[in-house]
C-alpha cells in the first residue's frame, strides 16, 4: 500500500482503519538464497538493495528483537560524508546520496534532513586538519566550507565566544550534513524489503552456525534451522559473538557509546555542531529535543547502559560550547554497543569461509553509512564482487597493513 | 476568579503571603505552596498546552509525574522551560509563563491540530510530506519544527554557580515517606551510615497529604517527629529537594539537590544545584506508586484529575480542586478522597466505582452517592470540565461536574531498579508490573507492591534490617505506633478500555497519544511495546511515561489478547526526572571547561611581552611582539631571523621529561625506542623514535644518559602523558623482571633553549665548566654547575632549529631567575626571547617533524628515518609488525619538502597535492602539506608535505591544491631540509 | 563497568581515576611467528562474559592492574597488579 498524503486522507476519513502492517510477519521458509542475520539498518537496507537493485528476493532477515532494535534506534541520528581518507571518503558520499533520493526510493518518510554539520576547531592545528579534510572532500566532489570565527558566530551566536578556555577559531561546515529520523529508517527499508518478497523473521535469534568442508550450510535460530546459499552477518555491536559461531575471530571489540536527549524545545538550534575542544555534538530533533552524545564509555561492553561519569563529561563539554544549554534538562540517556574496529573503519567483506560474508566495524558511525553499507554489501553478495566504493573496506588488510585509520590511534579500538 | 482555597487546614503557612505571576497575571499563594497549588487556589485551571493538539490542560498530579502543567519560570540566564508546576516550590516574585500556545494560553492558534485529528493519526508523518524531495527543508520541516517542542529556552549564559560531590554511606534511602522513614530511623538508630533523599522540599512523602493518625498525631506531625530525631543523628544525612536519577555500576547512585530553586535571587556563594554521586553499600527504593489515570473519552479536559494528587490539594495544600466533584475509581483509595473532601466540605455529586461489588463493606461512612459497576465514559468541556457521561450497566446518565478525580490503581515507582538491566513482571494479584530486589538494592512499601501505612512502616523497618544485616551491621525492630484512620487499598483488576467512548482518550497526555493510535499501530505491525512507543510516541515526553506506559501495555495487550506480561514493558533508563545540563556539568565549564597548565617561565613570558597560545592544557608564548610591529608576522619573521644571525631563548618547559632509572634502564630503552640506546655513552644524548606494537610512529624525543643507571627523556609536549603511561605498561605489564623506575620530572624543571650562532657565548657566562665545542661537543648531555655553584643544571648540546643550540634545565622555581639572567647576559650579545611561532618556523626550515608528520600512520622510513631502526635488536616495541607488505610498499607517503614555484606566493598547510596537470580528485591526490610557514632564510613560504612515493620525487613540479579557500599555487617538491643540510652549523 | 576499580594498592576509587588499555594478553615471544604477533596485535576475543583487561591507575598510584570483570553485566571480578599478573602468568 501507497503512503501519500491522499493515502492519509482516504483512511483519516473511514477512521483509518484501512491501514495495513507495514510488514508481513511470515513464517521462517526451510531454504533462502541468502540469509541475513541482524534486522537493524544495515541488514535491513541490504535485504532491500539485493531484492531491488539486484533482483533476489528469495531473502529472509533474521533478527534476535524486534526491526530495528539495535543501534539504528539507538544513535544521534547525524548523517555526513565528511570524511579524510580515499577509503572512506567516497564510499560515505556514496551513502549520502542514497540518503538524498531514500524517502521517494522507499516510499516512507524518515525525515532525511539536510541542515548541515558544522565541526568547531579551536587551535591552528586542528584548523589544518580539517583544511586537509575539507580539501579531500571539495576534490571528490563532497561540499565543504571552512568558516571563520565570524561565519561560525553569524551561523550559531550563542555558542561561548566570550569566556572559552578554548577559543573557538572557525569550522568545517558540510551543508548537506544533517539528520535522519532514526527508527524510520528501519521502518523504511524492512517494508520496502518486505513488499518485495524479503522475509523479516522477528524474535528469531541465531544459536548456530552450520558448515560443512570449510562452507556455510545455514543458520541454526530458536526458530529452527535455515539453509541458505549465502550467509550474511550484519550484526554490528555483536559481530564478534556471531562470527564466532562461525569459528571466526574478528579485529574488532564490542563498546558501549551514551547518546542523550533534552526536553522538548522550541527551535534552539538548526544543525549539528560538534566541538572540538571536548567529546559534544548536538543536533535537534524535528520533536523539539536536543540530541547529543559525546565519546564511547571505553571498556568493552555488552550491556547497553554507560556510566554517570561519561554523562558528566558530555555535560560539561556541551556546557562549554554552548553556556546556555545550563538550564535545560537532559531527559534519557541510553547505551548502544558497537563494534570497535582496530583502524576505526569497517568491514565489508568475504570471509574465509565460503558463503560466509561479513558487514561489520562501524564503530560509533554506522548509521549514516545505512544505505551504502546495505548497498555495497548487497553488490558484494550478489556480485562476489566490491561495490567500487567498498573495495578498501577488506577483513585482511590488516595483516597486510592496509589500515584505513582516519585518526591515526592504531591498533585500539577504544582510541578510535 | 475566586480563591478555591479553603479557609482551614494544609501544611502551607497563611502568615507568608506570596505574590507571583502567571503569564503577566499577579496572584497570590502562600509559603509551602507548590507553584501548581497556588495557581488552582487561584482559579487557574487552564495551565498549559498539549504537544500535538494543543489541547488545553490543566494540572493532572501533584507530583514527579506531572505531563500537562510545565511552565517556564525564571528570567535571562535563568530560564527555565518546561518546570512542572507541581514540583516547582512557590517563591515571592516568582514569573511562570505558560508554553506551547500562540497568541495566548487561551487562544492558541495552534488548537486548530485538533480539527484534523482524522489525519494526523499516530505515525501520519511518515507517510507523506515526500514530495518534491526539495520542499522537506524549505517547506514542510521548517513549519513541524515551529509547531513542536515546548518551552522556549533562553541564549544567555547562567550567572548561577552548580557544584558536584561524592557522598559515601552504608545504606541510601530513596524517598521519605512512611517506608523511608521508618528504614531510615531503623538503619540510624543502629549507627549505620545512612543518607536518606527525597525530591520534596519537606520531608514526608505520602505522610504529608494523609489525614490517618499515627499514635493519635497527624499524619504530617509524625513525620516531623520522625525527621526530628533524624536529625539528631550525626551518622544520618536528611536531604531534601533531591531526587535520585540514576542507579549506576558500582551501586553509585546519582542524585541532584535543587540547593536554590525554590529562591527568587540565589546567593552567590552556594551552587543552585548540586550533584551528588553517592557510593552505597545498600540502597532501599521506598520511592512508592504512581497512581494510573482512566483511559475515557475526555479524560484530558482541565478539571481531570489523578485522585491522590485531588488529596494531596486538599489536605497538603488547603485547595479545593473545584467546586462540584466526582471520583471514578476502580479501587477503594477513591474512598480515602472521598471522605477528605467531605471533611474539607467540597461538595461531591457522585462515587463511580467500576466494581459491581464497590468499596469493601464498612470502608465508607460517609453519605455520597455511590454508582457501583459503572464507568466514566467521557468528560465533557472545553477548558474546563462541565460534565461527565456515565456508563453503568448499559444506561448512561450525565452529570454536571467541574471536577474529576480519577483512580486506576498504583504501578510500584522502579525505575531505578531497572537502570541497570532489571527486568520487571507483571503480577495479576497486584495489577502491577514488579520489580525484584537486586544485588545492593531492595525496595519496599508502595514501591515493593504494598498499601496502607502501617504496613509501608514495618515493612521499610524490616527492609533496612535484611540490608544492614548484609552489610554485618546489627539492629533491632522497633515497632512503629498504631495507625488510625488510614484507608488501605488493595490492588484491583486493572480496567484497560472502556467501551462506547466518544471522544479522544489519551493515554500520554503530553504528547497526545490517544487510544485510537495504539489501534492503529497494531494494525501496522508495530505491535511490539518497543516499536508501538517508538511509532505512537508514548512514554517519550518529559514524563517519560510515568502515567503512560503501564496503562500503553495494559491496552496494546487487550490489543493483542496476550497478559501484560508478554507484552513486557519498554527500557527504564536514566534519567528518573530530567536533570540540568547545568548540575551535570558542574563547575567545568567556560575557562574552567579544563584546568590551566603553566610553564615555570609563564611569568617570565609575561613580562617579556608574550602573546599566549593554548597548546592541549598549557598556555604556550606564541611570540613576543615589540614596539613597531604590527602582525605576529613581523614578530616571529624578527624572531627567526635573530636566531639564525644571534641568538634566542625559548621556554620549552612543557616538553615532557621522564627520569628513568634502574640496572635494566638502558636494556628497557632499546626495547622501548626503535633504535638502539643500549650503547649510548653517558654524558650523550641521542634522538629517540618509539613506536606502537602496530608498527607506526608514537612520539620522538631525545633521551640523555647521565649515569650508567640513570636516563633523562624529553617527550613531545602532546605525548608527555600518553608516553609515560607506557613506559609504565611496558615496565610493569610487559617486562617486570626489569629493574626500572620511572618518574615524571616535567614539573621540577623549567628548560629552555638557547638557540644561534652566539650561544654559547651567553651560556658560558652562566656555566661554571668550560663548554666549548671541544669540552661540550654536539648531543653532549650532562649535569653542569651554574652562577659560580649557587645552582645546578643539566645542560643538552641538542638542536630543533639547526643553529648551534643548547637546552638548559634548571629547578622549576630557579627557572624565572635563571631565564632573566641570560636575557640580560644576551642583551649586548643581540638575543632575543622567542616563541613557539618561531620555534615552528626554525624547525620546519631545517626539515624537523613534529605530530604534525608523526600522525599516527607514519612509519619511520616514511619520514626517512628508515635507517634508524635496529636490524640487530631481537625486541622492541613496534618490529613485529613493520614489515607487512603496506608498511613497506613503494608509494606510501613520504615526506617531502615544498615550496612555491614563484616565490610570491603562497600555500597553507592543509592543502593536497597534486600532480602537475592531473585533474582534481581524491584519487590523483598525492598527499598533502603537513607544516608549512613563510620562511625568512628562503624568502618565500616552505612547506613539509606527506606525499605518496615523495623522497623519489625531489624536483618535480605540483600543484598545491587548496579548494577550500579558492588556493591554487604552483609548486615543486623537494628536499625537506631547508637550513644547512649538511648539518655543519649546530656542531660548531 | 563498576564506577568502583578497587585497586589493590589504594583501594576503592573512582572509575575516572584510571584509564584503559584493552585486553590483557600476554606479549609473544620475539621470535614468535607473524600470525602469532597478528594475532596478538589485531584479533581480540571479545567475550561476552569475562574478561580480563589492562587498567592504569593513572591518577593514583600509576601502577597497571589486570581488571577481571563481566562485560555483559559489569560486575568486578578481581583487580591484581600488572607485574605480579604477568610473573604469574609467565611463559
Amino acid at each position: 500500500m501507497r503512503y501519500s498524503a491522499l493515502s492519509i486522507l482516504k483512511n483519516g476519513l473511514f477512521g483509518n482503519k484501512g491501514w495495513k502492517p507495514a510488514w508481513r510477519t511470515p513464517a521462517p521458509k526451510p531454504h533462502y538464497d541468502v540469509v541475513i542475520v541482524g534486522g537493524g539498518g544495515h541488514g535491513l537496507a541490504t535485504a532491500y538493495y539485493l531484492a531491488k537493485e539486484f533482483g533476489i528476493t528469495n531473502v529472509a532477515v533474521v533478527e534476535k528483537g524486534y526491526v530495528g532494535s539495535g543501534n539504528v534506534g539507538r544513535n544521534t541520528t547525524i548523517i555526513r560524508s565528511n570524511y579524510l581518507l580515499p577509503g572512506n571518503n567516497p564510499f560515505y558520499e556514496l551513502s549520502m546520496k542514497l540518503w538524498e533520493g531514500l524517502e521517494q526510493d522507499f516510499n516512507f518518510n524518515a525525515m532525511v534532513s539536510q541542515r548541515g554539520v558544522l565541526n568547531l576547531f579551536h587551535s591552528d592545528a586542528q584548523r589544518d586538519a580539517y583544511t586537509r579534510r575539507g580539501n579531500a572532500m571539495q576534490l571528490h566532489g563532497v561540499d565543504a566550507d571552512l568558516l571563520d570565527r565570524e561565519a561560525v558566530r553569524a551561523m550559531v551566536p550563542f555558542l561561548d565566544f566570550d569566556n572559552a578556555r578554548f577559543p573557538i577559531q572557525g569550522g568545517l561546515l558540510q551543508k548537506r550534513g544533517g539528520t535522519v529520523r532514526h527508527d524510520a529508517v528501519a521502518w523504511g527499508y524492512a517494508r520496502g524489503a518486505d513488499m518485495r518478497g524479503v522475509d523479516i523473521l522477528q524474535n528469531c535469534e541465531v544459536t548456530g552456525i552450520r558448515q560443512s568442508q570449510g562452507r556455510v550450510l545455514g543458520v541454526e535460530t530458536t526458530r529452527g534451522f535455515i539453509a541458505c546459499n549465502k550467509l550474511a552477518l550484519a550484526a554490528a555491536g555483536n559481530s564478534s559473538r556471531v562470527a564466532e559461531m562461525a569459528g571466526l575471530k574478528l579485529p574488532m571489540e564490542s563498546h558501549v557509546l551514551q547518546a542523550f536527549v533534552s526536553e522538548g524545545l522550541k527551535p534552539f538550534i538548526d544543525g549539528v555542531v560538534t566541538f572540538g575542544a571536548g567529546h559534544f555534538y548536538v543536533s535537534q530533533s524535528d520533536k523539539g529535543g536536543l540530541v547529543f552524545g559525546g565519546d564511547i564509555d571505553g571498556y568493552n561492553s555488552y550491556a547497553q547502559r554507560g556510566n554517570l561519569a561519561t554523562v558528566e563529561h558530555v555535560a560539561e563539554a556541551g556546557k562549554a560550547m554552548i553556556p546556555a544549554l545550563s538550564r535545560i534538562r537532559v531527559l534519557r540517556s541510553w547505551g548502544g554497543v558497537m563494534d570497535m574496529s582496530m583502524d576505526g573503519s569497517p568491514v565489508i567483506d568475504r570471509t574465509p569461509i565460503d558463503n560466509l560474508y561479513l558487514n561489520a566495524g562501524w564503530c560509533y558511525g554506522g548509521f549514516k553509512a545505512t544505505p551504502a553499507s546495505g548497498f555495497c554489501f548487497a553488490h558484494l553478495l550478489a556480485r562476489d564482487a566490491p561495490q567500487a566504493t567498498a573495495t578498501a573496506f577488506r577483513l585482511d588488510r590488516f595483516k597486510r597493513g592496509y589500515l584505513i585509520d582516519e585518526k591515526g590511534q592504531g591498533a585500539q579500538p577504544n582510541l578510535h | 476568579m475566586t480563591s478555591y482555597r479553603l479557609n482551614q487546614g494544609g501544611l502551607i503557612d497563611r502568615a507568608q503571603p506570596l505574590s507571583f505571576s502567571f503569564d503577566g497575571k499577579p496572584m497570590t499563594g502562600f509559603a509551602g505552596d507548590s507553584l501548581a497549588s497556588a495557581l488552582l487556589a487561584n482559579g487557574q485551571r487552564l495551565m498549559g498546552r498539549s504537544f500535538k493538539y494543543h489541547r488545553p490542560r490543566g494540572v493532572l498530579t501533584a507530583g514527579a509525574a506531572e505531563p500537562n502543567a510545565l511552565m517556564t519560570i525564571g528570567k535571562g540566564g535563568r530560564t527555565e522551560t518546561n518546570t512542572r508546576a507541581t514540583m516547582q516550590e512557590l517563591y515571592a516574585g516568582l514569573t511562570a509563563r505558560s508554553q506551547n500556545r500562540w497568541p495566548s494560553l487561551d487562544h492558541d492558534i495552534g488548537a486548530l491540530n485538533g480539527l484534523l485529528s482524522p489525519f494526523l493519526s499516530a505515525g501520519f508523518y511518515y507517510k507523506t510530506f515526500m514530495w518534491p524531495a526539495t520542499f522537506w527543508e524549505k517547506l514542510y520541516e521548517p513549519f513541524i519544527r515551529k509547531a513542536a517542542g515546548l518551552g522556549e529556552a533562553a541564549k544567555e549564559s547562567d550567572p548561577d554557580r552548580f557544584e558536584k560531590c561524592w557522598a559515601h554511606c552504608d545504606l541510601l534511602v530513596i524517598g521519605a515517606g512512611a517506608t523511608g522513614l521508618a528504614a531510615a530511623l531503623t538503619a540510624g538508630r543502629a549507627g549505620a551510615r545512612v543518607i536518606l533523599l527525597d525530591e520534596q522540599a519537606t520531608i514526608g512523602g505520602g505522610l504529608l497529604s494523609e489525614t490517618a493518625t499515627i499514635s493519635g498525631v497527624p499524619a504530617p506531625r509524625f513525620a516531623e517527629t520522625l525527621l526530628a530525631e533524624l536529625e539528631a543523628l550525626p551518622n544520618v544525612r536528611v536531604l531534601p529537594r533531591t531526587t535520585a536519577f540514576g542507579w549506576y555500576d558500582g551501586n553509585v547512585f546519582g542524585a541532584v539537590e535543587r540547593v536554590q530553586k525554590h529562591l527568587a535571587e540565589p546567593l552567590a556563594n552556594r551552587p543552585v544545584e548540586r550533584l551528588w554521586r553517592i557510593i552505597a553499600g545498600q540502597a532501599l527504593l521506598a520511592t512508592g506508586a504512581e497512581e494510573r489515570p482512566l483511559v475515557f473519552g475526555g479524560n484530558d479536559i482541565p478539571g481531570v484529575m489523578m485522585a491522590s494528587a485531588a488529596r494531596s490539594y486538599v489536605n497538603r495544600y488547603a485547595v479545593a480542586p473545584a467546586r462540584q466533584m466526582a471520583v471514578f475509581t476502580t479501587n477503594d483509595s477513591g474512598y480515602a478522597l472521598v471522605r477528605d473532601l467531605e471533611a474539607a466540605g467540597v461538595s461531591l455529586s457522585a462515587i463511580i466505582d467500576s466494581r459491581a461489588e464497590g468499596a469493601a463493606p464498612g470502608l465508607y461512612k460517609g453519605s455520597a452517592r455511590i454508582i457501583p459497576g459503572a464507568v466514566v465514559r467521557d468528560a465533557h468541556g472545553g477548558k474546563s470540565l462541565s460534565a461527565i457521561t456515565i456508563a453503568s450497566q448499559g444506561r448512561t446518565e450525565k452529570l454536571g461536574v467541574d471536577g474529576l478525580a480519577v483512580s486506576g490503581g498504583f504501578s510500584p515507582i522502579v525505575h531505578l531498579a531497572c537502570h541497570r538491566g532489571g527486568k520487571l513482571s507483571w503480577s495479576d494479584e497486584n495489577g502491577a508490573f514488579l520489580a525484584e530486589d537486586r544485588k545492593g538494592l531492595a525496595l519496599a512499601g508502595a514501591a515493593a507492591g504494598l498499601s496502607g501505612l502501617a504496613t509501608c512502616l514495618e515493612a521499610g523497618a524490616r527492609t533496612a534490617l535484611a540490608l544492614l544485616d548484609q552489610l554485618g551491621i546489627a539492629a533491632t525492630f522497633a515497632p512503629f505506633p498504631d495507625v488510625e484512620g488510614d484507608i488501605v487499598a488493595p490492588a484491583t483488576k486493572p480496567l484497560w478500555s472502556i467501551p462506547g467512548i466518544k471522544g479522544k482518550a489519551f493515554i500520554d497526555f503530553q504528547n497526545d497519544v490517544h487510544r485510537a493510535d495504539l489501534g492503529l499501530a497494531v494494525r501496522e505491525g508495530y505491535a511490539h511495546v518497543e516499536l508501538a512507543k517508538r511509532y505512537t510516541t508514548n512514554g517519550m515526553a518529559t514524563d517519560q511515561g510515568k502515567l503512560s506506559n503501564v496503562n500503553a501495555i495494559g491496552l496494546l495487550a487487550e490489543a493483542r489478547g496476550v497478559s501484560p506480561d508478554e507484552v513486557g514493558t519498554t527500557t527504564f533508563r536514566p534519567f528518573y526526572t530530567p536533570v540540568s545540563f547545568g548540575a551535570l556539568a558542574g563547575s567545568s565549564h567556560g575557562k574552567h571547561f579544563q584546568p590551566v597548565r603553566q610553564s615555570p617561565l609563564h611569568d617570565w613570558a609575561k613580562k617579556n611581552g608574550a602573546r599566549f597560545v593554548e597548546t592541549g592544557l598549557w598556555y604556550r608564548s606564541a611570540w613576543f611582539p615589540r614596539a613597531g610591529e604590527s602582525t605576529w608576522r613581523e614578530s616571529v619573521d624578527r624572531e627567526v631571523r635573530t636566531v639564525r644571525e644571534k641568538a634566542g631563548l625559548c621556554d620549552v618547559s612543557m616538553l615532557g621529561k621522564i627520569e628513568i632509572t634502574g640496572k635494566d634502564a638502558a636494556t628497557f630503552l632499546d626495547r622501548v625506542y626503535c633504535n638502539g640506546f643500549a650503547n649510548l655513552p653517558v654524558g650523550k644524548a641521542r634522538y629517540g623514535l618509539m613506536l606502537r606494537e602496530d608498527g607506526f610512529i608514537y612520539d620522538d624525543g631525545t633521551t640523555s644518559r647521565l649515569a650508567e643507571d640513570r636516563f633523562f627523556m624529553t617527550t613531545t609536549t602532546a605525548y608527555a602523558a600518553g608516553v609515560l603511561n607506557h613506559l609504565e605498561f611496558c615496565a610493569q605489564a610487559l617486562w617486570p623482571e626489569l629493574d626500572v623506575r620511572l618518574a615524571s620530572v616535567t614539573d621540577q624543571w623549567a628548560q629552555m633553549a638557547i638557540a644561534g650562532p652566539l650561544a654559547r657565548a651567553i651560556l658560558q657566562d652562566i656555566v661554571d665548566a668550560d663548554i666549548s665545542n671541544e669540552a661540550f661537543p654536539f648531543l653532549g648531555a650532562r649535569t653542569v654547575s651554574l652562577f659560580n655553584g649557587a645552582l645546578a643544571g643539566r645542560l643538552f648540546r641538542i638542536s630543533f632549529s639547526g643553529e648551534l643550540a643548547y637546552e638548559l634545565a634548571v629547578p622549576a622555581g630557579y627557572g624565572e631567575s635563571v631565564a632573566d639572567a641570560l636575557m640580560e647576559i644576551g642583551k649586548p650579545h643581540g638575543m632575543c626571547a622567542y616563541g613557539v611561532e618561531a620555534l615552528s618556523v626554525l624547525r620546519i626550515e631545517k626539515g624537523h617533524v613534529t605530530h604534525n608528520e608523526i600522525n599516527g600512520t607514519v612509519v619511520p622510513a616514511d619520514l626517512g628515518f628508515g635507517r634508524m631502526v635496529s636490524t640487530k635488536k631481537a625486541d622492541f616495541i613496534g618490529k613485529h609488525m613493520l614489515s607487512r607488505e603496506g608498511l613497506v610498499a613503494a608509494n606510501r607517503h613520504q615526506l617531502v619538502g615544498v615550496v612555491p614555484l614563484d616565490p610570491a606566493t603562497s600555500f597553507r598547510t592543509g592543502a593536497h597535492i597534486l600532480a602537475k596537470g592531473a585533474t582534481a580528485t581524491l584519487e590523483s591526490s598525492l598527499g598533502h602539506v603537513s607544516s608549512s610557514c613563510h620562511s625568512p632564510h628562503v624568502g618565500s613560504t616552505i612547506g613539509l608535505a606527506l606525499v605518496r612515493a615523495g623522497a623519489s620525487r625531489h624536483g618535480e613540479e605540483v600543484m598545491v591544491w587548496n579548494g577550500l579557500r579558492g588556493e591554487y599555487t604552483p609548486g615543486r617538491l623537494c628536499d625537506p631540509v631547508f637550513v644547512d643540510p649538511a648539518h655543519e652549523k649546530l656542531k660548531v | 563497568m563498576a564506577s568502583l576499580i578497587a585497586c589493590p594498592h589504594c583501594g576503592r576509587r573512582p572509575k575516572e581515576e584510571f584509564t584503559i588499555k584493552g585486553a590483557a594478553l600476554v606479549r609473544p615471544e620475539p621470535e614468535a611467528d607473524a600470525d602469532t604477533w597478528f594475532d596478538h596485535v589485531y584479533l581480540r576475543d571479545n567475550p561476552r562474559g569475562r574478561y580480563a583487561e589492562f587498567w592504569h591507575h593513572t591518577s593514583g598510584c600509576r601502577r597497571w592492574l589486570v581488571v577481571t570483570r563481566d562485560t555483559a553485566t559489569h560486575e568486578l571480578e578481581e583487580t591484581r597488579d600488572a607485574a605480579l599478573w604477568r610473573r604469574e602468568t609467565a611463559r
